[in-house]
């Protein structure tokens, strides 16, 4: 099929229009990165080799090519630094969103028995710190956590601790911090297929003799997994390579990988490790986003 | 656990009544939602064995009381016995009782099987006898060979009878059918209709079923209990209700009527006369209960209305005295096995008859404008209340 046949159809452009995004700012860029973590790192501009000069001639791209290596990979997968770095991330990715699911689910499910009118307000206040800039609201709660702040001042009110807390710079800090910033988005996708389920298999369940924690465990629960799906991958893929919350809340003797990243290309100006480490991170995530992808083909084919 | 209420069969243990014995008390049952009465003081008392309708206009609280009975809602006042017992502040998965639901709520997640066994599992039946049960009631519901599709492999037929025989499964000692075939073409209705009373009887179980279509009440049930505004208005067979209604506004709401209000009575011997304006002076049998002093009306159904090119011979205050009334036909509509004439009254009312077409060609049908004599006996006329 010709070009201008495609083009010349508003549908078939559309249907193809996604594909043109992901060649253009997703393949693309990545093939970019992919050339860099394959590089050396080097005090030019940019600050690698080989770079690709296609006015050079045939030979010199060759030769270019033969340069690239696999030594940067090498080098993350042999230093404990790197390999520690991807276990906390994945760590503090599972713990945290095994987390937003306890928090979340209930409230989840709380908005979704909630009058029809409502709803609409609840979900107006799960949304509205959107409205905030996600960086002044981690600056708040460095106010809120730190040594006179707002809690710890709570806290002695109340008699609760006789002595400030330490909470800045500890992970308790960091997890607070996720769990927050991340909440709406477990909340979102729950609330979606709780709303939608019908009350009535609730009450068929209690009907045919379950009690109420045999009416959630055996029809609500199962019922919300693709919700759970949902909430679960966008919390843990974005908090996997997290920067922000950990830089500002969590103490600074063990890093995340996306802090380790942003050391490496910023810091150390070395580029090719930066770029292999991001690259070792896609791998690591596309695990999840496959199993998401297979779970919404099941999902489409039930229905 | 489940099991251990009384009168829970799942376990093999009955002490249920008799048939014919009485099984639900309803007294005096009443349920506010916000300023809004739904069930107003309804008492009722209904029998093992029975197959028994809710009747009522959307609103009238029929579901509200069904979904009393099976535990969903708590009454506010009032007392719900079952086989005695005070069920009315039980937890509904404490309740030998179970319900079919409006959209049938069948688990989408779990297939046929599992639907049907998901009530035994709940009252810890063992394996092998949850394996025959099921059986039993895929076999009962003719279901044989669906057992391992999910719901939404279904037609709206088969999810409907999944429903029943998961509601039967636990065999409870009252079945609640919430609008049971709503959800049916009027074919599949008809012949769903049938079977369920057939399922009934056969079962010797206790039905109650809400419905706002009359003529599937009066099909399936033994008693119907019409409601109106969260209240009782009358209790009775089909026959009591359509033949002898309490009110005019049963009377419509049970089939269709022709109703004239009265102006003056006369009492002449058994009968009465009645002056109407729109039908002038009616001969009517005394009603068992004595027509006060309020509004009344006389009422008779359209297939009680024959209809005649010249009236039969009568005579007036004679004890074979009958309503012989003088018009033309204003509208015919045929229906097949029936034709309701509309017939103008030279008195000025309208009086609708139905006729059974038991001829095939139209030798005794009437035209339009046609002048006819509509006739009908004092004991067809019925004298409600206003």
């Amino acid at each position: 099929m010709s070009a201008r046949r495609i083009f010349a159809r508003p549908a078939r452009f559309a249907a193809i229009a996604p594909y043109v995004w992901m060649v253009l700012f997703f393949l693309v860029p990545f093939g970019f990165v992919l050339k860099i973590s394959l590089s050396q790192t080097a005090i030019a501009q940019p600050p690698y080799e080989p770079v690709f000069d296609l006015t050079a001639g045939w030979t010199a791209i060759r030769s270019a090519f033969a340069a690239l290596s696999i030594d940067n990979f090498r080098l993350i997968a042999s230093d404990d630094l790197y390999v520690f770095a991807y276990l906390r991330s994945l760590t503090v990715a599972v713990t945290a969103t095994v987390l937003l699911l306890v928090i979340g689910y209930p409230i989840a499910y709380g908005m979704a028995r909630l009058p029809k009118r409502w709803q609409a307000v609840a979900m107006v206040l799960v949304i509205v710190p959107f409205w905030t800039s996600f960086l002044i609201r981690i600056y708040a709660w460095i106010n809120i956590l730190q040594h006179d702040g707002l809690l710890n001042q709570i806290l002695l009110a109340l008699h609760l601790v006789s002595q400030p807390v330490v909470w800045l710079s500890t992970d308790t800090a960091m997890y607070i911090g996720i769990v927050y910033s991340y909440l709406p988005f477990m909340i979102l996708p729950l609330y979606a297929t709780l709303a939608k389920m019908e009350p009535a298999l609730e009450e068929a369940a209690s009907d045919l003799g379950a009690p109420p924690w045999q009416v959630f465990w055996l029809v609500t629960f199962p019922l919300s997994l693709p919700g759970v799906g949902a909430g679960v991958l966008l919390c843990f893929i974005p908090v996997v390579g997290e920067f922000v919350i950990p830089d500002l809340l969590a103490g600074s003797n063990s890093l995340m990988i996306g802090q380790t990243l942003w050391l490496e290309f910023f810091t150390n100006k070395d580029w090719p490790v930066a770029s292999a480490a991001a690259i070792v991170l896609l791998v690591v995530l596309l695990a999840p986003l496959l199993l998401y992808e297979r779970l919404q083909r099941r999902q489409l084919e039930e229905q | 656990m489940t099991d251990e209420l009384p009168g829970t069969d799942v376990a093999g243990r009955d002490a249920r009544p008799a048939a014919g014995e009485p099984l639900l008390r309803i007294e005096g049952v009443a349920k506010t939602f916000g300023t809004f009465r739904a069930v107003d003081g309804v008492s009722l008392e209904i029998k093992a064995g029975e197959f028994f309708a809710l009747l009522g206009p959307s609103g009238c609280g029929k579901t509200t009381l069904l979904r009393m009975l099976a535990g969903f809602e708590a009454p506010d006042e009032g007392r719900m016995l079952l086989g005695g017992k005070d069920i009315a502040q039980a937890l509904p998965h404490e309740r030998p009782i179970n319900m079919m639901f409006q959209n049938y709520a069948l688990f989408p997640h779990l297939s046929v099987r599992d639907n049907i066994a998901f009530g035994l599992k709940r009252a810890g039946m063992a394996r092998a006898d949850i394996a025959t049960r099921v059986a039993e009631m895929v076999a009962l519901v003719k279901l044989e060979g669906l057992e391992k599709r999910k719901p939404d492999q279904l037609s709206g037929g088969q999810r409907q009878r999944v429903a029943l025989a998961r509601a039967l499964a636990r065999r409870p000692q009252l079945l609640l059918l919430d609008e049971p075939l709503a959800a049916l073409d009027k074919k599949l209705r008809e012949n769903t209709q049938g079977e369920l009373m057939e399922l009934q009887r056969r079962l010797g179980m206790t039905f109650i079923i809400v419905t706002h279509d009359q003529e599937e009440a009066m099909t399936m049930a033994s008693r119907i209990g019409v409601m109106k505004s969260g209240k009782l208005a009358q209790v009775g067979t089909p026959r009591e209700l359509y033949e002898a209604p309490r009110s005019r506004w049963i009377a419509e709401f049970v089939g269709d009527i022709n109703l004239f209000d009265a102006e003056s009575k006369l009492r002449d011997g058994h009968r009465l006369v009645i002056g109407t304006r729109d039908a002038g002076a009616l001969v009517v049998a005394e009603p068992r209960e004595a027509v006060g002093e309020g509004k009344f009306s006389v009422a008779i159904r359209p297939e009680k209305v024959k209809l005649s090119r010249r009236g039969p011979v009568s005579a007036a205050g004679h004890e074979t005295a009958i309503n012989l009334l003088d018009g033309v036909i204003a509208d015919i509509c045929y229906l097949g096995g029936t034709t309701t004439y509309k017939v103008k009254l030279d008195t000025g009312g309208m009086l609708q008859a139905s006729v059974a077409n038991s001829a095939r060609l139209d030798v005794d049908a009437y035209s339009l404008n046609q002048h006819v004599v509509a006739w009908f006996t004092p004991d067809d006329c019925v004298v409600l209340p206003s």
